[in-house]
């Protein structure tokens, strides 16, 4: 390595020695098993740019695909230095490290009140982040115990959810909205923070967050709301933001 | 596969955990024959036909039970008041039947003396035809396996397909079955378990999974039956009565000739929070169409593991088998017929994790030795690391093949990364047929050591799953109690909360509801 790479932290892939760029990589091509196949491996390959590309295993999957392992050198170079994250403004929490946090810093249950407003009767979304069930592999809101939830279902109405969230104590509101009919979502959305900024003074307003396949997610200010997910959002990612805006945050503006 | 006995187990356990079973169980029958459901009587009307939905989609049986529900209440049953209103002529049909009272033109009522005895007689005969479809399907399934040839061993391999597409499923289906799968299983899409609603027709959209409808239904089964021909082998279909539409979904899935259905008794009400009530009701009839139709149905003790730790929450695995058992037999279903689950979800990081596995896969085994077992890979250890998940595939399928399970659900490396590719499900085959290859009958030459880890743990299992079904039973209400109170898991689940609540009807006196009859007849 010359000494302007380190400089730049330019590196190469380690197999078994300082920059032999080694790289081992597995697909599948829609052709059948043949010497052609695997020509067709190693073309990709080198497209990839390895080179030379070992093809090591080829096996046949039916009489349509071929399952390929390569190994081979990569002629990249990657500048560490160049590289862009995107952080999250808000850290990942393990459903044990929420638990944790609102035991220790709220020293009671958190509330949650959810439900899908209007006419929506898609429960899908709410149901994902709330049941225990969950999604995507993560277990919903009721999974945790420092969280209190309550769902209200479908086609709830704002003064309902109002209601509801005054009867429980809400400190968070989770709105969800799929149908998006003649802006439907962004309405009822404006709607809903409308009544709860009227019914609340601003130090006891819960947080009102909503979610859905056709929010932007920064499109919170507009709609007079704290936060806003979108597609694809899972229960950690909701549960992990309740705990920053909720717990932390508010330990640190005291 | 029939495994000798290798744990020692005190018989007098065994015998006391079954009659705890009975005993927290007993009372849950009861009340479920006190009362039905909208989704109970709805499943009537489907067994004698009446299918098909409005041009809203709103199907026709609920348009018929609404209407019905509405002038005169279901605590009678909706056979009486429906045939009834046929014999007077309201309707020449079902179907038109629905569509006046959808429009408020019908006005039903509960027929008295003779108009009584011939509405029963009526709705008796209807309601038989549906039964009589049911047991043809379950005599057409008998004669398949016969002609066509059934699935080569045990455990029979389980692939899951789920596009929300169901002209998409078809051919994966079909290539899953040509590339080993014995039994497909459709993942239906996400939130249908809590729509009171069976949607119709074929559908081609859904959330991470395919509606479950009769005429999905049907094209699958038509297509698997191609394929069993092609390949020599009968090919099981599976999908889910679970949900507020679970006794629809039964009836729909005799009449179509599914052949196993995931059916829990307390998985709607703990993960769905459906109402207890409900649940238990609809539980009961569903279970009695499948123990009809020759369906096997298939438990859901893995969700107890993802949601608690597999070591401490394994003997609430054994006390779901065994109340799902007691509940199970009490509907009619015979031992063959019990797909228990369970699962290999231990940290693969505490030591002695797969002792452990071992010992609870044994002793499920040897609780049921008669039922055919759902062993369910692992999911919750899983991580992006697929390597390491392949090995631990391996693993669980080494327990499968050691312990006699009948079926296996294939455990893919990329689990928690993607959904199945094509090459993930071929390498996951591989893994299994190399497993059952290698092991071959070492079941015969295993055995753990009298009083050794194995035979300790098992027992410690057992003995925990008795105290905790004493403890059930000590609630002043029983199961209902210890539902509410969050004995089971970690959720909360009150008698008179959860959805579908108001879609429970405690049964008059008069009650009247052929297909429950001819269902209590058939276990006679």
């Amino acid at each position: 390595m010359t000494a302007t790479e380190q400089e730049r932290r330019l590196v190469r892939p380690y197999g078994d020695t300082t920059g032999d760029g080694m790289v081992q990589l597995s697909f599948t091509l829609p052709i059948p098993h043949d010497r052609v196949a695997e020509g067709a491996a190693a073309q990709l390959a080198k497209k990839m740019g390895i080179d030379p590309a070992m093809v090591v295993h080829a096996k046949p999957m039916g009489p349509d695909f071929t399952f390929f392992v390569v190994y081979g050198q990569v002629n990249h170079l990657v500048d560490v230095d160049a590289v862009q994250v995107v952080e999250r403004d808000f850290p990942l929490l393990s459903p044990k490290e929420v638990n944790l946090a609102i035991r220790e810093g709220l020293r009671r249950r958190l509330t949650v009140v959810g439900g899908c407003i209007g006419t929506d009767a898609h429960t899908v979304g709410i149901d994902a982040i709330l049941n225990i069930k969950g999604f995507a592999g993560e277990k919903g809101l009721e999974y945790y115990r420092e969280l209190r939830v309550i769902n209200l279902g479908a086609q709830i109405s704002v003064p309902q959810l109002v209601a509801s969230a005054k009867e429980h104590a809400a400190d968070a509101i989770l709105v969800s909205q799929v149908v998006t009919q003649r802006d439907a979502h962004l309405l009822n959305t404006k709607e809903m923070s409308a009544a709860f900024r009227e019914a609340y003074s601003d130090a006891e307003r819960p947080l009102l967050i909503v979610g859905g396949p056709r929010f932007d997610e920064t499109m919170a200010a507009e709609l007079g709301v704290d936060r806003v997910f979108a597609r694809g959002t899972t229960p950690g990612e909701v549960a992990s933001y309740l705990v920053h805006a909720l717990v932390t945050q508010r330990r640190q503006a005291t | 596969m029939s495994v000798q006995p290798k744990l020692g187990l005190d018989p007098e356990a065994v015998r006391r955990a079954r009659e705890l079973a009975r005993t927290a169980g007993g009372p849950i029958v009861q009340l479920a024959k006190r009362h039905t459901t909208v989704s109970v009587e709805r499943a009537t009307l489907r067994l004698a036909g009446l299918a098909g939905a409005d041009p809203d989609g709103t199907p026709w049986v609920n348009r018929l039970v609404d209407a019905v529900r509405g002038d005169v209440d279901i605590a009678h049953g909706v056979a009486l008041p429906v045939w009834d209103a046929l014999l007077r002529a309201e309707a020449a049909d079902l179907t038109e039947l629905a569509t006046k009272a959808g429009v408020g033109s019908v006005r039903f009522r509960i027929p008295e003396g003779d108009d009584a005895k011939q509405a029963e007689a009526a709705a008796t005969e209807a309601i038989g035809a549906g039964i009589a479809r049911i047991d043809a399907r379950r005599a057409e399934r008998e004669r398949l396996i016969e002609t066509v040839g059934d699935a080569p061993r045990t455990p029979w391999i389980y692939l899951i397909v789920a596009t929300g597409d169901i002209y998409e499923d078809i051919p994966q289906a079909q290539a899953a079955a040509r590339e080993g799968a014995d039994v497909i299983a459709v993942i239906r899409s996400t939130g249908q378990s809590l729509l009171d609603f069976v949607p119709e027709g074929a559908t081609r959209e859904g959330f991470a999974g395919t509606y479950a409808t009769q005429e999905n239904f049907r094209l699958m089964r038509a297509a698997l039956d191609e394929t069993s021909k092609e390949l020599g082998r009968y090919i099981r279909l599976t999908n889910y009565a679970s949900g507020l539409c679970m006794p629809e979904i039964a009836a729909l899935a005799g009449l179509e000739r599914l052949d196993m259905m995931l059916n829990d008794s307390m998985y709607g009400i703990l993960f769905r929070d459906i109402n207890p009530v409900r649940t238990f009701v609809d539980q009961r009839f569903s279970r009695q169409v499948h123990a009809r139709a020759g369906i096997i149905i298939n438990t859901g003790e893995d969700n107890y593991l993802t949601t608690a730790d597999a070591i401490e929450a394994a003997h609430t695995v054994t006390v779901s088998q065994l109340l799902n058992e007691y509940f199970a037999k009490e509907a009619g279903l015979e031992d063959w017929q019990l797909g228990l689950g369970h699962a290999f979800e231990i940290n693969p990081d505490v030591p002695d994790s797969f002792r452990m596995e071992l010992a609870h896969a044994l002793l499920a085994r040897e609780l049921f030795p008669d039922a055919p077992l759902k062993w369910m890979p692992p999911t919750r250890h899983m991580t992006g690391d697929v390597f390491r998940g392949y090995l631990l595939d391996g693993f669980f399928n080494l327990v499968g093949a050691l312990t006699g399970q009948g079926i296996l659900l294939v455990g893919m490396m990329t689990e928690a990364v993607v959904t199945p590719w094509l090459s993930d499900r071929d390498l996951a085959l591989q893994n299994v047929r190399y497993v059952m290859n290698a092991v071959g009958d070492l079941h015969e030459d295993f055995q753990p050591a009298p009083d050794g880890f194995v035979a300790r743990r098992a027992a410690d299992v057992l003995g925990e799953s008795i105290d905790l079904l004493e403890r059930i039973i000590a609630h002043d209400d029983g199961m209902l109690d210890a539902i509410a109170d969050g004995t089971f898991g970690l959720m909360r689940r009150p008698a008179d909360g959860g959805r579908g609540l108001d879609g429970v009807v405690r049964k008059a006196d008069d009650y009247r509801n052929p297909a429950v009859d001819l269902l209590e007849d058939g276990l006679r």
